[in-house]
């Protein structure tokens, strides 16, 4: 016999928990394509400004969410263990490191910023895999799917913000690619593993086809854009930023079922036997 | 060492809900706050039906996965395997939330009673100030505990040192005592009966054991 259905939708990370995902994801995707860009002798003030921007902002979401601001600081008190607080102390050294290169223009200011956002994001995809409550965030898959949806809104984004230089369309188009394959090996796994029915159920929802069928456009735009069509590179590339922030509103606020109870024996009483609960 | 667990025979609990009625009494905990529950699962399909009254709650970890995320070092364990949250640390990130699988915490986002404010009776069970906006759970009424503790009482054995949904369940169904003592209760009765636990997949090591039949597990 099946158990009824007992998983349900967290409700306590709302749209600034997911905020938080969208500023840090875009935010240090831009500071690594900010560093490529460089290396490519591309003017990356903007895109690495406006990086830095989004991971500040992505945590003022996280400050406006807590039940008690005002103790903010006691987020850094465990570093040994929690991903959170390693997020957090890597915000800072990355800040001011990019600015600093921004001040300065030393370039290995710049490489420490890219350093410490790459292990910025991948605090952040860590944060998720440790919420053993969620199926759809502890999946091991989650940290290549977050890593690769930052790397494909960054690069994206950099097209609009920064110049939409061939190398750079070809980054980006690579990357929307890498994080198609990430979400769907990400989606199989889901799947193979029996997340709860109520986060499968979203990937058949009209609304997350819809989100996926503009990363396919973003795609053939970024395509189009690395034969030398700017303006289809810089549409490309927002569409690939925009629907990596769709992908994490969903993943945080939607599609985020907790594991539920489950019953694997029912009880034996008076003269019944007990029988084996499958779970649904 | 002490290994503080609680025990559930699911044979006997009959979902009276007496236990979270004596949960809320002892605790006074706010408004959408409850830390011992008790879940009504059903299985199977008409006419093939069976019904499980599932007591629930903090399951005391021996790895809590919520002291695990919890930056700001407020979730702690202690030696006898009693999970605490400091609520002077506590920031409310809800981050513990999302790491127990046992759906065990609660957030304070409106601190409210049943009448509005907390009332007198309110005030006299629990300080309300302290839920709001932090994460609370059960703590296996860890001021009887100690209280009982310091005055030479056993927790399982004597009711005015053992939780109060264990003290208040109707039925015996609930059990605590100290895993590590070969005599107490809950040892002998997870000893000579078959038992589950939640999730143990996840490796948490939970400290709820729920018996559903006679014999060695």
């Amino acid at each position: 016999m099946k158990q009824m259905i007992t998983a349900r939708l967290q409700n306590s990370w709302d749209l600034r928990a997911a905020a938080n995902f969208i500023g840090g994801g875009t935010g240090t995707g831009l500071v690594v394509a900010s560093g490529l860009g460089w290396l490519l002798g591309l003017d990356v003030t903007l895109p690495l400004l406006a990086g830095l921007a989004f991971i500040g902002l992505g945590l003022s979401m996280v400050w406006l969410e807590i039940g008690k601001p005002w103790r903010a600081l006691h987020v850094f008190f465990h570093p040994q263990t929690s991903w959170m607080t390693r997020e957090g102390i890597l915000a800072a050294p990355l800040m001011a490191a990019g600015a600093g290169f921004w001040w300065f223009g030393h370039p290995a200011l710049l490489a420490v910023a890219v350093f410490f956002s790459v292990g910025f994001i991948y605090c952040q995809a860590r944060i998720l895999r440790a919420a053993k409550a969620i199926p759809a965030w502890s999946h091991i898959r989650t940290v290549p799917l977050i890593m690769m949806t930052a790397a494909a809104e960054g690069t994206g984004l950099f097209l609009v913000l920064g110049e939409p230089a061939p190398m750079m369309v070809s980054a980006a188009l690579a990357m929307a690619m890498a994080r198609e394959a990430a979400r769907e090996a990400y989606r199989l796994a889901l799947k193979r593993d029996k997340a709860p029915e109520g986060t499968l159920e979203w990937f058949v929802r009209p609304e997350v086809r819809v989100l996926q069928a503009i990363r396919w456009v973003s795609m053939v735009l970024l395509l189009v854009g690395a034969f030398g069509s700017a303006p289809a590179a810089m549409a490309g590339g927002l569409l690939a930023a925009l629907t990596g922030w769709g992908l994490k509103v969903v993943m945080v606020t939607k599609a985020a079922f907790n594991r539920g109870a489950r019953v694997p024996r029912t009880p034996v009483r008076g003269r019944d036997s007990s029988r084996i609960v499958q779970p649904r | 060492m002490t290994r503080y667990v609680m025990v559930a025979d699911l044979r006997r609990c009959v979902g009276c809900q007496t236990c979270t009625a004596a949960c809320k009494e002892n605790n006074g905990t706010p408004v959408g706050v409850q830390w011992r529950r008790v879940l009504d699962i059903e299985a199977g399909e008409y006419p093939d039906v069976s019904r499980v009254f599932l007591p629930t709650g903090c399951n005391h970890c021996d790895k809590p996965p919520c002291m695990e995320v919890c930056p700001s070092t407020a979730t702690g364990k202690r030696a006898d395997g009693l999970v605490t949250i400091d609520y002077d640390l506590c920031i409310g990130c809800s981050y513990c939330i999302m790491a127990c699988p046992y759906d065990a915490r609660f957030k304070v986002e409106d601190l409210a009673y049943s009448y509005g404010e907390a009332n007198a009776a309110d005030q006299a069970r629990s300080n309300p100030a302290e839920f709001d906006g932090v994460v609370s759970k059960c703590t296996f009424c860890i001021d009887r505990i100690d209280a009982g503790l310091a005055k030479g009482l056993v927790p399982g054995r004597d009711m005015e040192a053992t939780p109060a949904c264990v003290q208040g369940c109707i039925s015996g169904a609930l059990r605590f005592g100290d895993l590590h003592d070969p005599n107490s209760d809950v040892s002998q009765l997870i000893k000579n009966n078959k038992y589950f636990r939640q999730h143990e997949e996840e490796g948490t090591g939970p400290g709820f054991y729920y018996l559903w039949d006679k014999g060695a597990p």
